[in-house]
């Protein structure tokens, strides 16, 4: 759970390369280590990577082709009117990873957030109204009712903003508010 | 030739595709430069045809050349495309082609009407050297 949410956070401070680990390029196994750690991957060679800005990486996604990928390599070398749907495919496919569409697709990491956002919104409430019950000492007289009766007669004695403001919407014949 | 063809469509298309500009053509000569001479629309899509046209271009010289293209902020003219796709035949490099005409497409961005308009400039090529259009494969859906 701890290195999904960094891995989230990672993506969201930066905007991350991810080279696809390819199977089929040559480099060190790595036995024995713990079952988090991606082998390790060779940074002084080419590499490839899936990227909209990017559209032709530095090497083909498939090093290593079969028989049946050699042939058809040899047949790309014709015309390729002779090629069929299913073989144009997959000769993207050994060149290329994912394409633009797969790429470009939408994740539903916002009601990640979203969810992260609220539930700490939420525990801020509980701890602020914990805070109210247990932490926040009584209250000053002055807000109590009966004070603040006599403070609002006080301050229409005083006449308080007679013009346009407190006093001013209090009828003082009728002894009423306006 | 593009030029003249091109006016009657309208100003929305242009010789290059300035995508800061939304929709309106800004002539290169009311351009205020602090120094240095302007290249204009003509010279840059003549020069990129030049490079993709070198008859022995490797693969590392398309692959940089495409991704030098797709970095700046426009969407590349139909002529230049056109030569990258030969390069590409010459090559033997079929997903490359395909993959050139994804990246146009994502290059426009919002600008729906220039991806269409791009694939019919370039049906007569597509066709002449068996290309299949991302669309024709499947290849633009999940």
């Amino acid at each position: 759970m701890l290195r999904l949410v960094s891995g989230r956070v990672s993506g969201l401070l930066a905007r991350r390369v991810t080279p696809a680990v390819c199977t089929s390029s040559a480099r060190p196994a790595s036995h024995g280590h713990a079952p988090d750690v991606s082998p390790a991957v060779d940074m002084s060679r080419p590499m490839y990577w899936d990227r909209r800005d990017v559209p032709l990486p530095d090497r083909p996604f498939r090093d290593e082709l079969s028989a049946g990928d050699k042939s058809l390599k040899e047949k790309e070398k014709g015309s390729w009117k002779q090629l069929s749907n299913e073989e144009k495919i997959a000769l993207y496919r050994l060149s290329f990873n994912q394409t633009y569409a797969e790429m470009k697709r939408p994740s539903a990491e916002w009601k990640t957030v979203l969810g992260g956002v609220f539930i700490f919104l939420g525990f801020t409430g509980l701890v602020v109204w914990w805070q109210r019950v247990y932490v926040y000492p009584p209250a000053p007289r002055t807000f109590d009712p009966e004070w603040q009766q006599k403070q609002v007669q006080r301050m229409l004695d005083m006449r308080v903003n007679p013009v346009e403001g407190f006093s001013a919407k209090w009828d003082y014949e009728k002894k009423q508010w306006k | 030739d593009s030029g003249t063809g091109l006016h009657h469509c309208g100003e929305m298309f242009r010789a290059v595709f300035r995508l800061s500009a939304t929709g309106a053509r800004t002539p290169v000569a009311t351009r205020c430069y602090s120094h240095g001479k302007v290249e204009s629309d003509e010279e840059f899509d003549a020069r990129w045809v030049t490079y993709f046209s070198k008859p022995d271009i490797d693969a590392w010289e398309l692959k940089k050349g495409m991704n030098t293209l797709i970095g700046y902020d426009l969407v590349p003219e139909a002529k230049i495309l056109d030569s990258a796709l030969r390069a590409c035949r010459r090559l033997n490099d079929m997903a490359s082609a395909i993959r050139i005409l994804e990246a146009i497409k994502d290059k426009a961005g919002p600008h729906k009407d220039i991806y269409p308009y791009l694939i019919q400039e370039l049906k007569p090529t597509l066709t002449e050297l068996g290309i299949s259009t991302p669309e024709e494969l499947g290849m633009d859906r999940l």
